[in-house]
């Protein structure tokens, strides 16, 4: 029994640093600009399936090649969404960019079913598949780089806002936009940097997941769900509070889908978002906002 | 004549919110190393006057010149860097950001003069002590006239070659009033420009060389600062005797 239950807490921890990546994107674009951006698991998707199909066939490119064209054309797409669906609508309504978000992930799945068609793909492992035996419990090399990678990048990212100029400034826009300006920064920039950083994310976690979790055009949907439930069980704007959100998501999936039924994953994990919602409504890590003027 | 050539010059400018328009034609002129004082009421549109120059608004008509170059519809970003520092109405600092890098993001700027920023980060500790005592606490932790400090320490390090001022008297104490007049006066005698935009017509004209009087939108009166504290329109609207 405890043997299963560690076997259930590595997946669970391999799956919620996926959701804990998509989370941190959903609260980067969220405190930078109010956006609730519901395109942010088609990120992932864009970031696994590019590469795939950048790898794929003989005349493909090696994988020390696809992976980074794979991300570069990720944030591509992500400051392309911010350029022309975002910034047009200045002023608009919270409601109104939820909107246009989700216009953006149906038009996004749409592409990628045109170009890559309904198959469902995997990348190679990235260092092999052979077992890892922790007790009676078992681990792929590749759920390693999925912990590994995420943990790197998520306290890189808490370095960007906490220690570089260029991170405090976009924290000066999501405080105070007209205060921002009037300092002298350029908002729109920072508005395209944020964006292009939660799509680095969403592609670094498709990379990451994709060989053990495997793709298709339309795996962003779930994922963004999943990632955007973890932001909400953090507090939603809260960076870590988010990260912390997706990896017990993904524990108490994992859990609950050994324990009781994996048919009720899923449904298990958003009835404790409900139960969240309804009793701390800031989230788990979220501090009730008050502001002096 | 280059050296007789103001500051900033603004020309018939308007602005105007969807159908309302705030301001209506309005002209002054701020001359290098002056302290020229914007009094006018509630309402007057000497916020939107600022907004305008700093380009946060759009002016609807009219020219503002800074010191020879066009900015009238520059970015925001570029009129900083073109040396206009804004200390915004009602402080407007970055409450969960430390006082240390509130004042470093004033250098946004300039951020790559790096002895520049250390020195004059300095200065403005030694202006502010208070401000270097709560220098790693969060912004939003100061009181009213801290954060005052704080924003004009923040405009500061810009490198402001004209410093735009929106009511810093704004619901302060009288002594800390009075201290924030003197250090906007001191600013003045080390050689910043500065367009200063109260209420407070009394304070602001005791420091000021020249004055505009703004209502509904107009410039009304334009004098020198005494002619204006002796101007019985003044006394009766503004100093209230």
């Amino acid at each position: 029994m405890l043997d299963q239950i560690l076997q259930f807490v590595l997946t669970g921890i391999t799956v919620g640093a996926t959701y804990a990546l998509v989370a941190l994107g959903f609260s980067i674009i969220y405190n930078a600009s109010d956006v609730v951006n519901f395109a942010q698991g088609e990120f992932v998707m864009i970031g696994a399936m590019s590469a795939i199909a950048m790898s794929a066939g003989e005349n493909g490119l090696s994988p020390f090649l696809a992976l980074p064209l794979a991300i570069l054309l990720t944030i591509g797409v992500g400051i392309m969404l911010q350029r022309f669906a975002i910034a047009p609508a200045k002023g608009a309504s919270v409601v109104t960019t939820i909107i246009i978000t989700i216009g953006a992930s149906i038009f996004l799945r749409g592409v990628a079913l045109l170009l890559w068609g309904k198959d469902i793909f995997a990348l190679p492992h990235f260092s092999g598949e052979q077992p890892i035996h922790i007790g009676n419990a078992t681990l792929l090399p590749q759920n390693l780089w999925v912990m590994g990678g995420a943990a790197l990048l998520v306290i890189g990212v808490h370095w960007f806002f906490n220690h570089t100029h260029q991170g405090k400034a976009i924290l000066a826009c999501s405080c105070n936009r007209t205060a921002a300006q009037l300092v002298g920064i350029n908002v729109g920039k920072m508005m395209m940097i944020a964006y292009g950083l939660s799509a680095f994310l969403g592609a670094m976690a498709g990379l990451l997941v994709t060989p053990i979790t495997f793709t298709s055009y339309d795996a962003g949907v779930m994922l963004g769900l999943k990632g955007f439930s973890a932001a909400i069980l953090g507090g939603f704007g809260n960076p870590m509070g988010a990260v912390a959100g997706g990896v017990l998501l993904g524990l108490i999936e994992s859990l609950s889908a050994g324990l009781i039924s994996s048919g009720y994953k899923d449904a298990i994990g958003f009835i404790i978002l409900l139960l969240v919602l309804f009793f701390r409504p800031s989230g788990l890590f979220g501090k009730a906002t008050a502001e002096r003027v | 004549m280059p050296c007789n050539e103001p500051l900033l010059s603004i020309e018939n400018l308007s602005t105007r919110y969807g159908p309302i328009q705030a301001l209506h034609q309005v002209s002054l002129e701020v001359n290098q190393g002056e302290l020229v004082a914007m009094v006018g009421a509630n309402g007057a549109g000497k916020t939107t006057l600022l907004h305008t120059v700093s380009g946060i608004l759009p002016p609807s008509g009219g020219e503002i010149t800074f010191d020879g170059q066009p900015i009238t519809r520059m970015a925001s970003h570029r009129i900083v860097g073109a040396g206009i520092c804004h200390v915004p109405e009602g402080r407007q600092v970055f409450p969960p950001l430390s006082v240390d890098d509130n004042l470093r993001l004033g250098a946004h700027a300039v951020r790559g003069e790096k002895e520049w920023v250390e020195s004059t980060l300095g200065e403005i500790y030694e202006l502010f002590p208070i401000l270097r005592e709560r220098a790693k606490q969060t912004a939003g932790t100061l009181s009213g006239g801290q954060q005052q400090m704080l924003a004009i320490g923040r405009a500061l390090l810009g490198r402001p070659r004209l410093l735009l001022l929106d009511e810093p008297s704004m619901g302060l104490a009288p002594l800390l009033v009075e201290e924030i007049f003197r250090v906007i006066q001191g600013l003045n005698e080390r050689g910043v420009t500065i367009l200063l935009v109260e209420q407070n017509a009394r304070a602001a004209l005791g420091i000021a060389d020249r004055g505009y009087v703004l209502e509904t939108g107009r410039v009304v009166l334009s004098a020198s600062a005494e002619e204006l504290l002796a101007d019985e329109a003044v006394r009766k609207a503004y100093l209230g005797y």
